[in-house]
């Protein structure tokens, strides 16, 4: 059999193996029944009809056809990689290192990941934005946010 | 008359110096706040809760509900600016309003919301006013079986809602209530999904999905793209003022909303949100002039109907709250909460012990409106000069203020890490073609869903039928079921295809 729809075909297979799995984990719950619903009630129906749904999915993008077979394209790797690392890179170094640590290292990579990268915009942009966050989130917010490293505070 | 002698009282109140100071403050504070992403109304009361404590009941009162309106304004505006809706209810609004920003309209689109909500705003404060004792009557006919079909009926509107396939957005709004089943179950106090993560047990905070979904998954899409083809906004910014065309398009769509968001805010359970999606279902079904942009593509009827029923609904929910003690979402828990940090018991006896603190919050509720507008018509000019900083410096500026919100949400990295997950999952989505919006929504109903289903099953001993015999809930199923049929039905069928297609 020939898949119509590549994206159709990947996110119905997404539904199905995600419904499934939602339904597998909810019988370790206890299920109770109708009259007394337990924990594992709704989310064992809901899995089940998301697998359901998936199915449907699947079955259309094998013989419904579309324009081109519609393929799901290439993955843009190194954004992907960028701004992911950097966001949990910034989960690590904030409330170790500190905003004025942490905010310029998420500024500098972001940007990394854009095709048009110059050293000297994305330091300023680094250095105006840590000033304004400060300004507005621990000056004007008066948030608990750590703004230096944790070993000199 | 009663109502004009209670609504001068309150003016009476609400107009003394002090009080119009504390409603400018709040407004003004509540806008500024949720003009950052992931900052909403919520986050922002909690945050200046504690500054409350100093004031009389009265004056604190109206502030918060200035930070109210102003969040909610202020969320809206990112919805339209950079299509990261700062709340759930302006999930609908990003939808059409990014669009337009993108096409040089943002000033048409920020003025429409802001108008379309001070109309809903004057509406929904007579009506408060006038119709808060019958409202609460119709609310106390709501059981758990009612409540269950009604949001039923409300994630079926979401569905007509994404443009693509209807059953992937069925299936995203599956996964988006599987997803809020991560949490603690209600009834049991069992864990469930969380893997023995502390965190997890509390659930997956909606920000980080918002966020991760899109924020930083819109930024990984649109660096992907060749940068000719990128999503940025157009430089060409058409006037900063709605056309005459854009009043005559948009004010039947105000006017709808308007009443749609009335009569669903009170509600209890998330009124201002179903009624902002169920505003937007129902533009999208109204028939358009001929040569509207289409929806989905920036169309200002998807901006004003949905803005005017979510800010007519945020009104009227203060019905439950005042007259039930019934906070109807978290906004107004925390309004309960101040009440009664404050001493004041919420329920129905606030109207007759505290008259001026009920009819005062009422008429400031009116001038909280009013400051709205005179504060952010000037500043609209403000907002659209931000547009044009080139996508290189912004995206940048989106992170950094992304991060910091998903951080202080609990003062843990926890969250960012989860907004990163996210991340993966909205450029999952992104190259699948499964629009995320519906996934939100689902989210955010599910725990609430499941608890009515629940509630309505032990009530009725495991008997399903209760969801069809009683005729309240069963008219809201039917309304679903047609939603459906009428949405599958060949010939719109191929006339939603037509429309999406066209705005190609």
């Amino acid at each position: 059999m020939k898949i119509k729809s590549q994206r159709d075909f990947w996110s119905g297979l997404m539904f199905v193996a995600i419904g499934l799995g939602f339904a597998w984990g909810a019988t370790t719950y206890s299920f109770g029944s109708s009259a007394r619903p337990g924990p594992g009630y709704f989310p064992f129906g809901l899995g089940i009809l998301m697998a359901v749904l998936g199915g449907v999915v699947l079955f259309k993008a094998m013989t419904i056809e579309s324009e081109g077979g519609d393929p799901v394209g290439a993955f843009a790797w190194k954004p992907l990689s960028f701004i992911v690392g950097t966001v949990v890179v910034f989960g690590w170094t904030l409330p170790h290192l500190g905003m004025v640590v942490a905010l310029p290292i998420l500024v500098i990579v972001a940007a990394l990941a854009g095709d048009e990268f110059h050293w000297g915009e994305a330091i300023a942009n680094a250095v105006l934005l840590t000033l304004g966050c400060w300004l507005i989130f621990i000056v004007g917010l008066k948030l608990t946010i750590p703004l230096w490293p944790a070993f000199i505070g | 008359m009663d109502l004009l002698s209670n609504l001068a009282l309150g003016f009476g109140v609400a107009f003394t110096v002090q009080n119009l100071l504390y409603a400018f403050g709040g407004a003004l504070l509540g806008t500024l706040i949720g003009v950052l992403p992931g900052l909403g109304p919520v986050a922002t009361i909690a945050m200046l809760l504690p500054s409350i404590y100093a004031l009389d009941a009265t004056p604190a009162l109206i502030m918060l509900a200035g930070i109210y309106y102003g969040a909610q304004y202020g969320g809206s505006t990112t919805a339209i600016l950079i299509n990261v809706p700062g709340e759930s209810s302006s999930v609908v609004t990003a939808i059409d309003g990014y669009q337009m920003a993108r096409q040089g309209r943002a000033g048409a689109a920020l003025a429409a919301a802001g108008l379309g909500s001070f109309f809903a705003g004057c509406v929904g404060t007579i009506i408060i006013a006038a119709f808060a004792p019958p409202l609460t009557e119709l609310a106390f006919k709501f059981g758990p079986a009612e409540y269950f079909s009604l949001m039923v009926l409300g994630l079926i509107g979401a569905v007509v809602l994404a443009s693509g396939s209807l059953v992937k957005a069925i299936a995203m709004i599956l996964l988006g209530l599987l997803l809020g089943q991560i949490n603690t179950d209600v009834i049991s106090g069992t864990p469930r999904y969380s893997f023995d993560i502390p965190e997890l047990t509390d659930g997956i905070g909606f920000v980080a999905i918002a966020m991760g979904v899109f924020g930083f998954g819109e930024i990984i899409a649109n660096l992907g793209k060749p940068a000719e083809h990128r999503e940025v906004f157009t430089k060409h910014v058409k006037g900063l003022w709605p056309t005459r065309q854009d009043f005559k398009d948009a004010f039947p769509a105000v006017l709808r909303g308007t009443s749609l968001g009335s009569i669903l805010g009170v509600l209890p359970g998330g009124g201002a949100l179903l009624a902002s999606f169920a505003a937007y279902t129902v533009e999208k079904k109204m028939r358009g002039r001929p040569g509207e942009v289409a929806f989905g593509k920036g169309n200002i009827r998807g901006v004003a109907g949905p803005e005017s029923a979510n800010n007519a609904g945020a009104q009227t929910s203060f019905i439950p709250m005042l007259t039930l003690g019934i906070p109807p979402n978290a906004v107004m828990a925390l309004m309960v909460g101040a009440m009664t940090i404050k001493g004041i018991q919420p329920g129905p006896q606030v109207m007759t012990s505290n008259p001026q603190l009920f009819w005062g919050l009422i008429a400031s509720m009116w001038v909280g409106n009013a400051m709205l507008v005179i504060l952010n018509l000037p500043l609209i000019g403000i907002w659209i000069k931000l547009l044009t900083v080139p996508y290189r410096f912004l995206f940048p500026a989106i992170m950094s203020f992304c991060c910091i919100g998903l951080y202080t949400l609990n003062n843990n990295a926890f969250d960012v890490y989860m907004g990163a997950g996210f991340a993966v999952v909205g450029y999952i989505f992104y190259k699948l073609s499964c629009e995320p919006a519906p996934l939100l929504l689902g989210f955010i109903l599910g725990p609430m869903m499941e608890e009515n289903l629940r509630r309505a099953l032990l009530l009725s001993r495991g008997d399903w039928s209760t969801f069809v015999t009683r005729p309240l809930s069963a008219g809201l199923l039917v309304a679903a079921a047609l939603m459906i049929v009428v949405v599958m039905l060949p010939s719109i069928q191929s006339k939603r295809d037509e429309a999406f297609q066209d705005a190609d």
